[in-house]
């Protein structure tokens, strides 16, 4: 006969309830369950492999030359004429715009997860960490909006400083989370050790906290760096675009600039096969940085596992 | 800093009351300044889409903007309720398509996969999430909507055309940009994001939850059902209204693939627009004052959504927590 509990509440209850019949029904359904599961796996991963996949082998024969990275675009014609034609001057762009990103991002988004976590009293930090995790939620193309008011419009052109601009928009509120975060799980007896050897706070910060966290940090970059170098919205009205050199290194930060994911954008929507098979191109190069960024992480992570732990 | 200092070094060495005050004093005055930067950066956002886009708002008014159904710029009259419609349709209908299969890729990595399978599963997921968002657009562009266009959009056409000609107002001429794809590539797209939330709120389920509803008896899904999706439900929850909050601000690859179309009413095979796609698509070429200040008006407005959303999302996750965890 069956063992019966007390009728228990809720699904409880059930378990309670031990009949072969019951037991078998359970064992069933978890036996369903686990191919539910990995039919759920399966149909997520593979179609987003799929699309990796496709980028890689439609774009690999034009990344494959050497005037993709030597030559600029120029215009239609001359893909269609098939003279050389490639993406240096996207690529050249591309660096110079994130590379300004990076150079006005860090130092500010770093200072604020200093503020949130070596200042835990201070009495703005509940706002600052409310309108960061705001910020952070904002669609990219809303940040292009402001570069483009704030900077674009006083200026009276399109160009790579404003796009570095709306770029760092983007990459802020990731790395002051993402400072704050690590800055936080340093032990605060690590700090008290600093200031009982008699340091000031600002040495015990810079020579003590931020080594120990290094890592973190640096990783936390590499995941910002990843995040804006993929963003091609607020580029488009920022940076704009340019299909050729520009004639001197000021026009890269003072007029209007190339960068790998607006141009790959441009170039799908284009009519022209010659500059789609350029456009899959941008995209592998798009793909390797983002992949190379996420993996450098995974490296930094690791060696912090193996030395520090 | 220069180098790293050692204790007797530091005990030794003369400090100047200058040095450890004033230090202190600059470095938690550079500190704060940068913090506030952010704060006046996040105000000045909603300040400058507001006042780059007050002239529409002034002439429509907030809900006439909101709720005007026509955006012609010719004529120069603005309204932004068909990208809203759109932006929300869009998004609600991909995470619908995301939601279960994104719990269950998570619960599959943290909870049934062996360690190994796992890590793969969780780098693969991880990557996938960082694929910029062009690249998934020129797939959409060149692999998928031919794909659904020849063998979905057109078959399913002819099938209504045929057989229930009442259907085809709804579906729509069968343009490959249109609703559905812009929804499907969506939902790849937030597939990742939602997976990783949901997997770290399981993984931070304790052990003893676990292990009181084995000693019950439970079987390895009802453990699941039980004890851990419950304790990790308020998280889930506000990781995917997180992701719903991404699919609203997504914009590339849906510009790419929406066909663009201000006019409502939208159908599912027929072209569409949301608020980002559509700023993206006419700012370039917006000549008209006006026309610029309203695509700085759904800026705005988007904004406006972007800020309830995520504001949504972090109460859930105070109030939905258990016992007071904080994700």
């Amino acid at each position: 006969m069956a063992v019966t509990a007390p009728a228990a509440p809720g699904t409880l209850g059930r378990l309670a309830t031990v009949t072969p019949e019951n037991l078998r029904r359970r064992y069933r359904r978890d036996r369903l369950m686990i191919g539910l599961l990995v039919v759920a796996t399966t149909v997520v991963l593979v179609p987003l492999l799929i699309i990796v996949w496709y980028v890689v082998s439609n774009g690999i024969s034009a990344v494959l030359t050497a005037d993709f990275y030597t030559q600029d675009l120029g215009s239609p014609a001359r893909a269609l004429q098939g003279r050389p034609t490639g993406l240096g001057h996207t690529i050249l762009g591309t660096m110079v715009v994130d590379g300004l990103a990076l150079l006005i991002a860090v130092p500010i988004g770093v200072g604020a997860g200093i503020m949130l976590s070596e200042y835990p009293d201070h009495p703005l930090n509940p706002v600052l960490r409310i309108l960061n995790d705001t910020l952070n939620g904002m669609p990219a193309i809303l940040k292009g909006l402001l570069a483009f008011s704030l900077i674009v419009k006083p200026m009276g052109t399109f160009s790579g400083f404003s796009g570095a601009v709306a770029l760092a928009f983007v990459m802020l509120p990731i790395l002051a989370r993402a400072t704050e975060g690590v800055l936080r799980i340093i032990p605060w007896s690590i700090r008290e050790a600093g200031l009982a050897l008699g340091l000031p706070r600002w040495r015990v910060v810079l020579n003590t906290v931020l080594p120990a966290a290094r890592v973190g940090v640096v990783t936390g970059i590499l995941i910002a760096f990843a995040r804006a170098a993929g963003e091609a919205a607020p580029l488009l009205f920022t940076s704009f675009g340019n299909n050729f050199f520009s004639s001197t290194p000021l026009r890269y930060l003072m007029g209007p600039v190339d960068t790998l994911p607006a141009r790959l954008y441009s170039l799908a929507i284009s009519p022209y096969k010659e500059w789609h098979a350029m456009g899959w191109g941008a995209g592998v190069i798009l793909l390797v940085l983002v992949i190379v960024t996420f993996v450098g992480t995974r490296i930094v992570t690791r060696a912090r596992h193996t030395t520090d732990l | 800093m220069d180098r790293t200092l050692t204790a007797s070094e530091l005990i030794r060495r003369p400090t100047h009351p200058i040095y450890r005050r004033l230090g202190d004093r600059v470095f938690q005055v550079v500190v704060v300044t940068l913090g506030l930067s952010i704060i006046a950066l996040a105000l000045l956002l909603a300040e400058v889409l507001l006042v780059e886009g007050w002239e529409p708002l002034r002439r429509f008014g907030f809900f006439g903007f909101l709720t005007g159904t026509t955006w012609d710029p010719v004529r120069g009259v603005f309204g932004t309720w068909p990208f809203i419609v759109g932006t929300l349709i869009t998004a609600v209908a991909s995470l619908a398509l995301s939601f279960l299969p994104a719990i269950g890729v998570a619960i599959f990595s943290a909870e049934y996969a062996p360690r190994w399978l796992a890590s793969i599963i969780d780098t693969i997921v991880d990557l996938l999430a960082a694929v910029p968002s062009v690249v998934v657009g020129i797939w959409g562009i060149f692999v998928l909507v031919p794909l659904m266009q020849n063998h979905v959009y057109l078959p399913v056409y002819y099938w209504a055309f045929e057989n229930a000609p009442g259907l085809l107002p709804v579906l729509g001429p069968p343009a490959g940009y249109n609703l559905v794809t812009a929804t499907i590539v969506l939902a790849l797209m937030i597939v990742p994001y939602t997976t990783a939330l949901a997997r770290d709120a399981i993984r931070l389920v304790p052990r003893s939850q676990r292990e009181a509803a084995r000693a019950l008896g439970a079987t390895r899904w009802e453990v699941m059902r039980m004890a851990v999706l419950p304790y990790a439900r308020g998280a889930i929850v506000a990781g995917a209204i997180l992701s719903f909050g991404r699919a609203i601000g997504e914009t590339m690859a849906v510009a790419m693939l929406i066909g663009n179309s201000n006019t409502l009413p939208f159908t599912f095979f027929g072209p569409a627009a949301t608020m980002p796609s559509v700023i993206v698509n006419e700012f370039r070429e917006a000549v008209e004052d006006l026309h610029l200040a309203s695509l700085m008006t759904v800026g705005f407005y988007l904004f406006l959504i972007s800020l309830t959303v995520n504001l949504i999302a972090a109460w859930l996750q105070r109030k939905l927590a258990v016992g007071g965890r904080a994700l």
